[in-house]
Order: structure tokens, then sequence, then C-alpha cells
């Protein structure tokens, strides 16, 4: 994209679809065939499509057509096990090479895909697989024999679990993946696939309830496409990164389908963060592309500028950032260490692609999200007393809202149709995110209109946290919120109000912290516990976790006149 | 500073993170970061625990050195065994 006015003049969603292939005989649009089949059944089938790092220092390359290959594999072997269009198949694993075919595997047959964060607990875990009625289950043994098999007799939906690391089964229903994956024919033909059938399951969490799973289609593929044309501005001749992992929304959109899309190689490494492996990754690979978190950025903004000098990034060409504002400190640093700025963008789980973002043609206002994507109509607006919206003009602060209809909206929150509904008002889809329009366009992030914490670039849901340390025989209420900290954004911080007979020590704070993490797991349990007497709540006995913070962060706590105890 | 006493300061520290793990359950040469779902922020505050018992300072370029125990026993012992021990 050279020119953005010009571009969003002339866009339309209509024009998109006609660059996509669809499946032969008009029999549909399915994100597996734009991504792999196109590819593999032409002159690209030899290309390099997912180059995977192991952490052992091995690595292992994968075609278009080794993929079609394993995809249909995987697609047959669930036929096999009687999956039928629609079902969801869960994914509970790193970032290791069967999960491509295991992805696309599942599309093509026309079930749904739903990841799950490896370093969830037991609990997010349960959680999970039984509201989305989990059929399959495809994980590692490790995983299988720490958080799953304690909890079976909660998942009577369950049906196979398929071990990806196991050469033999171990019962008649927890199975041999790559046993399975060797007895299963190669060929398969994508069904006819309407565009609004489900493809893909994204959980992601809630202020007041449990974790809510955002429906996606097929038809998103539309936005994958181009976002990685405008945004990413992905090339055929392009390497590109993705960091982040499949247990994420930006770990599916733009680390599996759209650098497939276009065709380009993607890099996948299964390690974790480490400064020097990162540098060396983007030296050797020749990384052009990398889409990257800003936590990542800060840790590496944290070693010393000397580190960076060993390492040769010519092949860079364009960096972008998502998953909290980017602070402008951040962007410099990008352009003066790595010679290149950071490109800042903005999206969530529910809108499945980018939605607003600084894109290479255009200057960079580092602190602000960047402007809409061409085809996405955004705009500020505030709830007025009648329940309507009022949509506000520049500089005036509300919450980002979107008009609705964009290819990869979410569809649904599953089995919530009332928690879906209101994410809207009339055309409009709340975001949830409270943020300002310049005069030029530009959208700048202020925070978040509700209490769901952001740490590390992953959300999590206060309520979900109080409810696990609540079943702590001390516990008698919890309140969590997400304190400030330079790194992470905000950590998981949780204010307890021991029960009678139990007393506040070093020991017990420890206990929590322990009995989150077993429960929750490192991604959600709280990092941070505080004893108190009590916790603020509004007369109907809700936890006011806005004091909370505001206490926490020595604020003035505005307006109480709702609070437990405060006069009427 | 013994051995047992620098393993006494790590595995503290570690508890300290993750009161959960048992680390003399662990095998001191696989990844514990991994097998304990540590991640970066959690690690970070491991390695202010350590620096605050033995005055080393573990800089970011060698955090692949110190993910196993093993490595983090013997990177903290040369450390602590060199001339200018504690500086960076």
């Amino acid at each position: 994209m050279l020119d953005y006015s010009e571009v969003c003049t002339t866009f339309s969603w209509e024009a998109v679809r006609a660059s996509l292939q669809g499946l032969p005989n008009n029999s549909g649009l399915n994100i597996a065939h734009e991504a792999i089949e196109r590819h593999a059944n032409g002159p690209l089938r030899d290309r390099v499509a997912i180059r995977w790092l192991g952490k052992k220092d091995t690595s292992l390359e994968l075609t278009y057509g080794e993929l079609q290959a394993g995809s249909n594999r995987f697609a047959n072997l669930l036929k096999q096990l009687g999956v039928n269009k629609g079902e969801r198949v869960f994914w509970l694993a790193g970032r290791i090479p069967i999960l491509y075919s295991v992805f696309f595997g599942i599309l093509k047959t026309g079930a749904v895909f739903c990841p799950l964060f490896s370093a969830f607990g037991p609990e997010p875990i349960a959680q999970r697989l039984e509201r989305g009625n989990a059929k399959i289950l495809v994980t590692t043994e490790r995983q299988y024999r720490k958080k799953i098999e304690p909890l079976l007799s909660r998942l009577p939906e369950l049906e196979s679990i398929l071990l990806v690391d196991r050469e033999e089964k171990l019962n008649e229903w927890v199975l041999s993946l790559p046993q399975l994956m060797a007895d299963s024919s190669s060929e398969f033909t994508i069904p006819p696939t309407d565009p609004e059938d489900k493809a893909i399951l994204h959980f992601t969490s809630g202020t007041t309830g449990m974790p809510k799973g955002a429906v996606h289609v097929h038809n998103a593929v539309l936005t994958h496409w181009i976002t990685g044309r405008y945004v990413l501005d992905l090339h055929p001749e392009d390497v590109f990164w993705c960091t982040a992992d499949p247990g994420w929304v930006t770990g599916t959109s733009y680390g599996i389908i759209t650098p497939l899309l276009h065709g380009v190689t993607s890099i996948v490494d299964e390690a974790e963060f480490e400064i020097q492996r990162w540098y060396q990754i983007l030296e050797q690979h020749k990384v052009t592309v990398w889409y990257t978190a800003p936590t990542a950025i800060r840790m590496l903004m944290r070693a010393s500028a000397d580190v960076r000098e060993k390492y040769d990034l010519s092949a860079l060409r364009l960096i972008h950032s998502v998953g909290e504002p980017l602070n402008p400190e951040a962007i410099f640093w990008g352009q003066r260490v790595l010679g290149l700025p950071i490109h800042d963008n903005w999206w969530q789980t529910e809108t499945g692609g980018i939605m607003v973002a600084n894109y290479a043609a255009l200057e960079i206002r580092p602190g602000s999200m960047g402007k809409p994507l061409p085809g996405i109509e955004a705009a500020i607006a505030n709830r007025l007393p009648d329940g309507t919206l009022q949509l506000e003009g520049d500089e005036v602060e509300g919450e980002l809202v979107l008009r609705r209809g964009w290819p990869s909206m979410f569809r649904a929150y599953l089995h919530e149709q009332e928690r879906y509904n209101t994410c809207f008002v009339g055309d409009w889809y709340l975001t949830g995110d409270l943020a300002r329009r310049d005069t030029d366009g530009y959208f700048w992030f202020i925070g978040r209109a509700d209490d769901i914490i952001k740490t590390a670039g992953h959300m999590v849901g206060p309520f979900e946290v109080e409810s696990s340390l609540m079943e702590h025989a001390a516990v008698a209420e919890a309140g969590v919120i997400g304190k400030p900290e330079p790194t992470i954004g905000e950590l998981v911080k949780a204010f307890v109000v021991l029960k009678p007979g139990f007393s506040a020590s070093d020991e017990l704070k420890q206990e929590l912290i322990g009995f989150g993490r077993i429960r929750l797991g490192s991604a959600v349990a709280p990092k941070e516990i505080e004893f108190t007497d009590n916790l603020p709540k509004t007369r109907s006995g809700k936890i006011m976790r806005r004091l909370l913070k505001a206490r926490e962060l020595g604020l003035p706590i505005g307006d109480t006149s709702t609070l437990e105890g405060s006069a009427s | 500073m013994t051995e047992q006493e620098l393993q006494a300061i790590i595995f503290a520290s570690l508890k300290k993170v993750a009161p959960e793990s048992i680390p003399e359950d662990l095998d001191p040469d696989e990844n514990f970061r991994e097998e304990l779902d540590i991640d970066s922020y959690t690690f970070l505050q491991m390695l202010v625990h350590i620096g605050e018992q033995t005055g080393v300072e573990v800089p970011e370029i060698d955090y692949g050195r110190v993910s196993t125990l093993s490595g983090m026993q013997g990177y903290l012992t040369a450390r602590l065994s060199s001339p200018d021990s504690g500086k960076l």
C-alpha cells in the first residue's frame, strides 16, 4: 500500500474476495484452501511454508506440498474418529511442527479449531474444554498426565485425546497421533464450505463471568489476507516471523494463517524469549518482516546496546507490534538500535484481525494505535442514558467502536447470545477499550472500560482468578486487579480477605501464590497477594475493583456513591 | 560461599517465585523455567532475589546460561570466584 487515503476510497470487500481463489466449482470459501491448497497445487508447492526452529537447535522445514499432505492426513483421521462439521477440536501444546497439519486438517473438514495456551493450569483448561464442548483434544503426554487426566470426570463430551509425542496408544481413547497420521490417507477433498461456517474458537477473558468463546468463520480469511497486504506488507519473497503463541489469537491469525495466504516463508520458534536467540534468528534466517509484542521489545531494550551490535539485521525491513500500546520510547529505541521504527497496531480476539494500525506507508505517530484498516469504520462513542450511542468528534475520549459487518468479526460467544448482544448497539461493535481520535484521524488508546487485566499482552479476567482463590480454605473473599508494571504492562495482583481463624503471614501469602499457580497456571495466577480486612463493594455486593486499583495507585477514589456503607 | 549454601539460595529463590515447586526433585539439567512455566517476569524476580543474596547480577545476555539448576549453580560459582565478583 503506497497511498492510504487512496486505498481507503477505492476499497471494497468484494474486490478482496475476488483476489482469493475460493473452493473449486464455486463450492465456497475455506481458509485451508486459500492458505495451503492454492499454493500446493501451483508453482509454490515446494516452497518452504514453515521453517521450524526447535528448542535444542534442531530445525525442520515444511513445504506447502508437505503441509497439504499432512493436513489431509489429519482431516481423514478426524473423519474416522467421527468428528462432524462444527464440532470442536482443541489444541493444548506449544509451537511444534504437527500444529500446522492439525490446524488446517481441522479447517478442511469443517470442524472448529480451539487453541489453549500451554501455561494454563487445569482450571482454565477445564473451563474452556467444558464450555467449548471439546470432542477431541490434541496435546502432549506431559500436559495430559499433569493437567488433563485428573479432569476427565468433568469432561464427558471429550471422546478422544491424541498425544503428539507417543508412538503407541495409552488406551482405547488416549491415542498416538503419529501412529494415526501414518495410517491415514494423504488425499482429501475439502467439502463445500460456506464462508459463514465456523472455523476457529478463541476463548477470551470476561470481566464479570467466566471466559467467553469468540466464534470466527471462514470468511475471516478476507481480513487476514488484506491485513497481510496493507499492514504487514507481505510479499512473496519475504521471510516473516510472528513471535506469538497459537494459544492466543495473534498466534493463529498471524502466526499460522496470514503468512501462508501470502505464500511466504514463516519462521516458528519453539523456544521462549531469549535475547541472543532472537537476534540470532533475525540474522540467520534473514527475517524481513517481524511481528512481535511490547513485552519482548521492552526486554530487548533492557539489554546493553552492544548485544545488538553483534548481529547483522540488514535483511529486516519492517517491524510490527501488538498486544498493548507501545510506548514512544520503544518506538524511538527501535529506530536507534534496530535501525527501524516499530509499527504498533491494535485489535482484539473479537475482531479476528488487525483493525487499527501504523502503516509502512504512513508517518508513525509514536504512542498512537494508528489509523483504521481500509474497509473498517472506527469511531469514538459514548453511551447515552437511554442506551443509545453518541458518536463523538475529534479529541473527545470515549469507547472505541467499529461498524459491524467486517469479515473477521466474531459471530457469537458460544452458547451466550445475550452476552454477544450486549457488545453491540445498533450498527456498532463496542470494543471495551477507551480511546480518542486526533484531528488527523490517528487513534490513541487510553485504557480499558472494564476491569480486564492485560498482562504480557494477554487478557486475564479478574473473576476467574477470584473464583479460584476462593476455593482455598483460608480465603473468604478476593478482589483482583492489574497493577501497572513497566515490562509486562500489568501484573495480576490479588487482595485477599482471610476467613476467621486464619492470620496473615508471609507463609500464607506464598501458599496462595503457589495455589494460584497450580490451579490457574502461570499465565493467569496472581503474582502478588496483599491481605486486607475488607474489599470495597457496591451495595449490591459487587467488588469495586476500580477502587482497589485506585487505592493501589494512590489515586483519588472518585465517585463512591454506590459504595456499600457510604451515606445514601 | 560453599556449594551447598549457593544451592540453598537458588532453591529458596525458586520457591519464592514458584512456591508450589520442589526444587530438590527437579532434574538439575532440565530447563526449570519450562518445567515450572516460569515466565520472563517471574524469572527476573527470581534473579533479583538471587542478586540480593549473592551480590551477583545476571545480565540479560546470560539468561540462556542459567535456565537449568546446574547451569545456574555453575554460572554463579564462576562469577563469585572471579576477581571482580558481583560486578558486571
